[in-house]
C-alpha cells in the first residue's frame, strides 16, 4: 500500500470498544472513527470514561478491555505493547506527565527517538543532528530551553510538565496524538503557547484526539468533530458548534435531552 | 558464648609464624601493638552472637567465623600490570600503590613523582624508616576495645599504605591504593591497612581499590585510619570490586581537626557478604564531613554499611547520602547513627538512605538513628525503599522504550546521582561504566512506588 492510497484509509477506527477497570464497567462500547488531518475533541463531565480512553488507547496496563476492537493503520492496535504502538507512531500527552528522577529531558527524548527510528530501519540521529532538531523544537513551543536540561518534570511546574509533553511530541512527531486533559491547570498564557504548539503540529498526515471536559482549548485548537462522552458511551457527536453549545448550556442539557428522547 | 566451632587456629597459627618472622627489625611499639590486639582479639572473638548486639543485629558473621582462611603465601607473583587494569582503576597520572594480599608491591606500583612535602609509600618501609608520627597514629584512631575485626587486623599488622601530607601541601595526584587478593587456589585471609595523615591545611584524594583475581572464597579485613589536622581536606573513595564468593569487613575511622574537610564515597559492587563500618570524630569546630555511598546487590549478596558521625563539637556539618540498588535474594542493611554531643550547638546533621528494590525477594534494613544531646541543632534523616513505579514505566514505554531499556535508564539515573559527584574524572567515567554494565537488565521486577 502506497502513502497516498492511505490517506482514503482511516487511520483509527474504534469499534464497540467495551473496558473494565477492576470489575467496573467504564467504558460500554465506543465508536469513532478518525481520518488522516482530522482533529477529534472528546468532550465529557468527570467520570465519563475520557481518560480511560486516552489510557486503553495508549495500552496502559490494569483495563480491561472486554469487547470491540481498535483498528490502528490497519493494525490491531489492543495487541500492540506500548512501545510497539509509540514506535508505529501513537503518542499519548499525559493529564499528570511522570517524573523520571536523575533522567534528564534530552537524554530520555533521545533514547525514544533513537528506539523509534531503529524500529523504522532508520539510523540513530547523530549529537549534532538531534542537538539541532532539538533547538527549532524548543523554539517553535516557545519553552524555556533549561528545561530540556533539568530532569524529566522533576520540580517542573504544571504548565512546565504540559510544555514537555508538548515538545516531547514534537520532537517524536507522531501520526496519532491524543491528548489527555492537556488544558488543565494550564493558565491562559499557557493553554494559548500550548495551543500554539498543538496547531504548528498538525498535518493533513497525522491526526489528534483530544480529550477534555472544558470548551477552553478549543477556542484556540478548532476540532473537526466533536463527540460527548457520558457513562463510557458517546451520547452525541457533531462539529465544532457542539462544543459551544455545550459550554453555554452544560452537560446536564444533554443528559436531559438524551433522557427526554428515551 | 563457646567459639570451638569457629577457627581461632588458623588466625593463631599466622600470627605466631608473623611474630617469629617479625623477631627482630620491627619496633617493640609495633610488636606490643600487635600483642595486645591479639589478646583482646582472643578475649572478643567473632561477633557472632547477634541478640541484644545492635551493632550486629541484622548481618550473621558465623559462616565467616566458622571457615577456614589461609595465611597467603607470598610466593612469586604471576599478577601483572595489565592483569590488574583488568580488575581495578587505574590512570598512568595517578599514584598508585598495589598491594598483594596486603602486602606492598613495589614493581607493579607506579604513576607521577608527587612533588615535596607527601609522602606516599608501604607501611612496613615507613616503619623501618621510622618516619615520624606513625607510631603516635597508626592503630590510636582505630580502636580495637570493643571491635573484634579491627583486633584481627591490628594483630597482622606489618605493612599496608600509608599516606602524609605536610602542612599546606596540595598535593597535585590522586593517590590510589589497590589491594588485592591474589590466590585462585586457597581461601585466604588479608588484612589490607591504610594510614592518612593530611596535615594542617593540606589537601589530598586517596582511593582504596579492593579487588580480586580470584573468584573464590576469600577474606579481606582491612582498617584505614584518616588524620585530617585543622584545616585540611581529604576526598577518598573507597570502591569494594570483590568476587561474588568474598567476605569482605572494612573498618575506617576518621578524626577531624578544626575547619576540615572529608568527603568520602564508598562504591560496592560483589562480594557475598560486606560489611563498611566508617565512624567520624568531629573533634573540633567548623568540621565537615560527606558520606556517600552506592551499593548494588544481586543473587543472595549481603552489604551492610554502619556509619557513626560523632559531633563532639560546636559548628560541625555531616552529610550522609547512601544509596542502594538490590537485586535477587540480596540484602542490605543500613545504620547511620549519628550522635551530637552536649558541646556540639549549632552541629548540622542530615542522613538519607535511598533504596531501589529490582526484585520482590531483596530486602532492606534500614536503621537511621539521632542521638542529639545539644539543644540548638539541625538534624534530619530519610530512609526509602521502592520498586519501579508502573505508572512511571508506562510513562516511559508511551515514548517509545520497552521496559527493560526504561528499567535500565531509570536505575542508571538512581545510581548517577552519586557517580557523578566523583571529582577525579577518569575514576567517574570507570564507575560510571562499571555500574552501567553491572546493572540487571533481566528479570527485573517492578511494582508500586513505597
Amino acid at each position: 500500500m502506497t502513502e497516498s492510497t492511505n490517506y482514503n484509509h482511516p487511520m483509527l477506527q474504534v469499534r464497540d470498544l467495551r473496558v473494565k477497570v477492576a470489575d467496573a464497567d467504564i467504558l460500554n462500547g465506543i465508536d469513532f472513527t478518525v481520518s488522516p488531518g482530522e482533529v477529534h475533541a472528546i468532550m465529557g463531565p468527570n467520570g465519563s470514561g475520557k481518560s480511560t480512553l486516552a489510557n486503553v488507547l495508549a495500552g496502559k496496563p490494569d483495563y480491561e478491555v472486554t469487547a470491540g476492537e481498535v483498528v490502528y493503520q490497519g493494525h490491531d492496535l489492543l495487541a500492540m505493547e506500548p512501545e510497539e504502538r509509540a514506535r508505529e507512531g501513537v503518542f499519548l500527552a499525559f493529564q499528570y506527565p511522570m517524573e523520571l528522577p536523575g533522567v534528564r529531558a534530552w537524554q530520555f527524548l533521545k533514547a525514544a527517538m533513537d528506539a523509534k527510528r531503529q524500529h523504522n530501519g532508520e539510523e540513530e540521529l547523530s549529537a549534532r543532528d538531534f542537538d539541532r532538531m532539538l533547538r527549532d523544537k524548543i523554539r517553535m513551543v516557545e519553552i524555556d530551553p533549561e528545561l530540556a536540561r533539568r530532569t524529566v518534570n522533576e520540580g517542573f511546574s504544571g504548565g512546565e510538565k504540559k510544555r514537555n509533553e508538548i515538545l516531547q511530541m514534537a520532537m517524536l512527531e507522531p501520526t496519532l496524538a491524543i491528548l489527555d486533559e492537556t488544558d488543565s491547570g494550564l493558565d491562559i498564557d499557557a493553554l494559548r503557547i500550548v495551543a500554539d504548539g498543538v496547531n504548528k503540529l498538525r498535518s493533513d498526515s497525522n491526526a489528534m484526539v483530544l480529550v477534555t471536559h472544558y470548551q477552553r482549548m478549543l477556542n484556540y485548537i478548532t476540532p473537526d468533530y466533536v463527540h460527548v462522552l457520558m457513562d463510557g458511551r458517546i451520547v452525541r457527536s457533531g462539529g465544532p458548534e457542539l462544543a459551544h453549545e455545550l459550554e453555554e448550556k452544560g452537560y446536564d442539557w444533554i443528559k436531559e435531552a438524551i433522557d427526554s428522547n428515551l | 558464648m563457646t567459639q570451638t566451632a569457629t577457627r581461632l587456629d588458623d588466625y593463631r597459627a599466622g600470627f605466631e609464624a608473623l611474630e617469629q618472622r617479625a623477631g627482630t627489625g620491627q619496633p617493640e611499639w609495633l610488636r606490643l601493638l600487635r600483642a595486645r590486639a591479639w589478646n583482646r582479639f582472643n578475649q572478643l572473638g567473632f561477633p557472632i552472637a547477634r541478640r541484644g548486639n545492635e551493632r550486629w543485629k541484622y548481618t550473621n558473621v558465623r559462616p565467616l567465623a566458622v571457615a577456614s582462611f589461609q595465611t597467603p603465601d607470598y610466593g612469586p607473583s604471576l599478577v601483572d600490570r595489565d592483569g590488574l587494569k583488568a580488575v581495578a582503576p587505574w590512570d598512568d597520572g595517578w599514584h598508585n600503590l598495589v598491594f598483594l594480599d596486603g602486602r606492598y608491591n613495589e614493581t607493579l606500583s607506579g604513576g607521577p613523582s608527587q612533588g615535596g612535602g607527601i609522602t606516599v609509600t608501604g607501611l612496613a618501609e615507613a616503619i623501618g624508616s621510622n618516619i615520624a608520627g606513625i607510631q603516635q597514629h597508626l592503630g590510636q584512631h582505630a580502636d580495637f576495645q570493643d571491635e573484634a575485626f579491627t583486633a584481627l587486623n591490628t594483630s597482622f599488622l606489618e605493612d599496608g599504605a600509608l599516606v602524609q601530607v605536610a602542612a599546606n601541601c596540595q598535593s597535585a595526584a590522586p593517590v590510589h591504593f589497590i589491594f588485592i587478593t591474589t590466590d585462585q587456589q586457597r581461601q585466604t585471609v588479608s588484612h589490607p591497612r591504610v594510614l592518612v595523615i593530611a596535615g594542617p591545611n593540606s589537601r589530598v584524594t586517596v582511593t582504596e581499590t579492593y579487588a580480586t583475581l580470584s573468584g573464590s572464597r576469600y577474606f579481606t579485613n582491612a582498617v584505614t585510619e584518616f588524620v585530617l589536622e585543622d584545616g585540611a581536606q581529604v576526598d577518598h573513595y573507597r570502591l569494594l570490586l570483590e568476587s561474588s564468593e568474598a567476605f569482605h569487613v572494612g573498618v575506617s575511622r576518621a578524626v577531624q581537626g578544626r575547619d576540615s574537610n572529608f568527603r568520602s564515597t564508598s562504591f560496592a559492587k560483589g562480594a557475598a557478604m560486606a560489611r563498611q563500618d566508617f565512624q567520624v570524630l568531629q573533634d573540633a569546630p567548623g568540621a565537615f564531613c560527606s558520606l556517600n555511598g552506592l551499593y548494588l546487590t544481586t543473587g543472595e549478596q549481603h552489604i551492610d554499611n554502619l556509619i557513626n558521625i560523632d559531633h563532639a563539637r560546636p559548628n560541625t556539618t555531616s552529610r550522609l547520602f547512601y544509596k542502594g540498588i538490590l537485586d535477587g535474594k540480596s540484602k542490605a542493611v543500613f545504620g547511620g547513627e549519628v550522635l551530637v554531643r552536649k558541646d556540639a550547638q549549632k552541629a548540622d546533621a542530615r542522613q538519607t538512605d535511598k533504596n531501589l528494590l529490582l526484585s520482590r525477594d531483596a530486602e532492606v534494613d534500614s536503621k537511621p538513628s539521632l542521638l542529639i544531646y545539644a539543644d540548638d541543632v539541625q538534624c534530619t534523616h530519610g530512609a526509602t525503599a521502592g520498586h519501579i513505579d508502573e505508572d512511571t514505566l508506562f510513562y516511559m514505554q508511551s515514548r517509545g522504550l520497552d521496559k527493560e531499556t526504561a528499567g535500565q535508564i531509570l536505575i542508571h539515573a538512581f545510581a548517577n546521582e552519586i557517580i557523578e559527584a566523583v571529582q577525579v574524572e577518569p575514576l567517574r567515567d570507570y564507575l560510571d561504566q562499571l555500574f552501567l554494565d553491572a546493572i540487571p537488565t533481566k528479570g527485573l521486577q517492578f511494582g508500586s512506588a513505597a
